[in-house]
């Protein structure tokens, strides 16, 4: 099976500081492929690269085979990569319904409004207050915005970085349950998380870096029960 | 009465004037926090594109007839400001997108004084006032008030009618149509707008386009409601417009369009009534924007100024 996204000896710096060295992974069609380790790790520093935020230093990103780590960031969106940011980062002075309807800005097919309608299905408080500033709601409600938001575009690949941050544990299984469920309608998960024990166990693929460097990696249940993850992030003595 | 309400009609043409060039500087600082200190030496030159469509390019038959001749005018105007703003934004401040503020900003003043330079000497005499043609109709609307008679010239109200309705379509445009949100989204936070597929620099072109549109019109307006030009046109009116702009609330449109009225009703019926008379208008006018600035910095419609994450 060739992989649907592939980073090869990926550098990343900002100025003389280099956040991302040398990472190598892979995500194959249809998984959930998890990014795990600590705060700066580079893992946020990744996603931005292959989202076309930043530029590599050395390295190469493929997508479906082709290179694109130096494409513009609207050129890789178009492609089938979208990106839900760390922080969520919705327009909030836009209502919800504006918010969806830039999610998908690059479409231009007639389905977009039956998109919308189906991720107020998926989550009814965001459809019921569809024409209220993005901003006014809660940390969970603004994150299911966020993903329904980068579902617009439909995308092959999914990247989420840190959905969980701030949420209650309720709320984050919430958000952990839809991931699945968005993969098992097709879409390829690329999940950056601080909550390994919540993302391992979802994941068919781990890989855990540290101070910019892959680390470890394996199929996710290995992973979690890999005594040096358990020790390093799982909080086990 | 009839010299208070004439003043004050005085003040609106004025300031419609103004209220469409201060669109231009408040959409650009909006979307990239730009003062574009040379945005009015666009309205200046297309004040000179359209003197010279009307002197080079147009017909002697279409110089009689007034729609016609406004209509070239309007189109030569709209034509110069619109590339010398595109130009402008690809050459000058794109290359400095990432630099600090200050570099943009200087740069601004830079193409403002070369805008200047350059009408000065290839329109020979244009330091003294040209003539720019009438191109309308003659006839002034007068009211009968108590105590008088009010006048109202028909460039006068066209200028107030172009600034409301101009206003209210930018407005209608920016927050209904598909690339007015991706406006507004790169203004608001341009990273996540190009994660949403937004290409910053058309965003940003169509912004200059917007503004250096408008610009012309004021500009073809301003020609022929005063019938006169020179080079020193852009510097004040810019001016006045940033100045409506940061009372209004940079950024606002609304606040554009308000700020350019108080500022020409303040030039017109504060020069007429408050102690020192025309000689101190500018004064009372910055005085206000002072006050603004002290006591509601985002200006009237503003929105309080936030810390980008």
């Amino acid at each position: 099976m060739t992989a649907l996204l592939e980073v090869e000896n990926l550098s990343v710096a900002y100025g003389a500081i280099e956040a991302v060295r040398d990472i190598s992974f892979a995500v194959g069609e249809g998984q959930i492929v998890s990014l795990i380790g600590s705060n700066g790790a580079g893992k946020t520093t990744t996603l931005r690269t292959i989202s076309g935020l930043l530029r590599p230093l050395t390295g190469a990103i493929r997508f479906e085979g082709k290179p694109i780590e130096s494409l513009a960031a609207h050129t890789i969106l178009e492609l089938g990569v979208a990106h839900c940011p760390e922080g969520r980062r919705l327009f909030g002075r836009m209502t919800v319904a504006e918010n969806l309807q830039l999610g998908a800005y690059v479409r231009k097919d007639a389905g977009v409004a039956a998109d919308m309608e189906r991720v107020y299905e998926l989550f009814p408080v965001l459809g019921e207050r569809r024409n209220q500033k993005a901003g006014l709601f809660s940390g969970g409600e603004q994150q299911m915005l966020a993903i329904g938001r980068a579902m617009m575009s439909k995308p092959r690949l999914l990247m989420l970085d840190e959905p969980s941050m701030g949420l209650s544990p309720i709320m984050t299984q919430r958000i952990f349950d839809t991931i699945k469920e968005l993969q098992s309608q097709g879409t390829t998960i690329l999940l950056v998380e601080q909550n390994a024990l919540a993302a391992l166990a979802l994941s068919d693929r781990g890989y855990v870096i540290d101070l910019g460097r892959t680390t470890l990696e394996g199929p996710g249940h290995d992973l979690l029960a890999d005594e040096r993850v358990r020790a390093a992030y799982l909080g086990d003595a | 009465m009839a010299t208070l309400l004439q003043q004050l009609i005085s003040g609106l043409v004025l300031g419609g004037q103004i209220a469409l060039i201060a669109l231009g500087y408040t959409m650009v600082y909006g979307i990239i926090q730009l003062i574009n200190f040379a945005h009015g030496e666009v309205f200046m030159v297309s004040v000179f594109g359209a003197l010279a469509t009307y002197n080079w390019f147009i017909p002697e038959s279409w110089q009689q007839t007034w729609p016609l001749a406004l209509l070239a005018m309007l189109v030569g105007a709209v034509v110069v400001a619109v590339v010398l703003a595109v130009l402008m934004e690809r050459f000058a401040y794109r290359p400095l997108r990432n630099a600090p503020r200050l570099a943009p900003l200087i740069t601004a003043l830079g193409v403002s004084v070369m805008l200047k330079e350059i009408v000065r000497l290839s329109f020979p005499g244009a330091t003294a006032a040209v003539h720019v043609p009438r191109a309308f109709w003659d006839e002034p609307i007068t009211f009968k008030v108590p105590g008088g008679t009010v006048v109202i010239g028909s460039t006068g109200l066209l200028v107030i009618v172009v600034a409301i309705v101009g206003a209210v379509l930018l407005q209608v445009y920016i927050s209904r149509s598909r690339m007015g949100r991706a406006m507004r989204a790169t203004a608001q936070d341009p990273d996540t707008a190009r994660l949403m597929g937004v290409d910053p620099n058309r965003t940003i072109v169509l912004t200059f386009v917007i503004g250096g549109a408008l610009a012309g019109v004021a500009g073809v307006l301003y020609g022929v409601h005063l019938n006169n030009v020179d080079t020193d046109a852009g510097f004040l009116t810019g001016i006045f417009a940033f100045t409506a702009a940061v009372l209004g609330g940079v950024g606002s449109i609304k606040g554009a369009v308000i700020g350019g009225f108080i500022i020409g009703v303040i030039k017109t019926v504060g020069g007429q009534y408050l102690p020192g008379g025309t000689a101190y208008d500018l004064v009372w006018i910055f005085v206000l924007l002072i006050l603004v600035l002290v006591f509601r910095p985002q200006g009237l419609f503003g929105e309080p100024e936030r810390v980008r994450a």
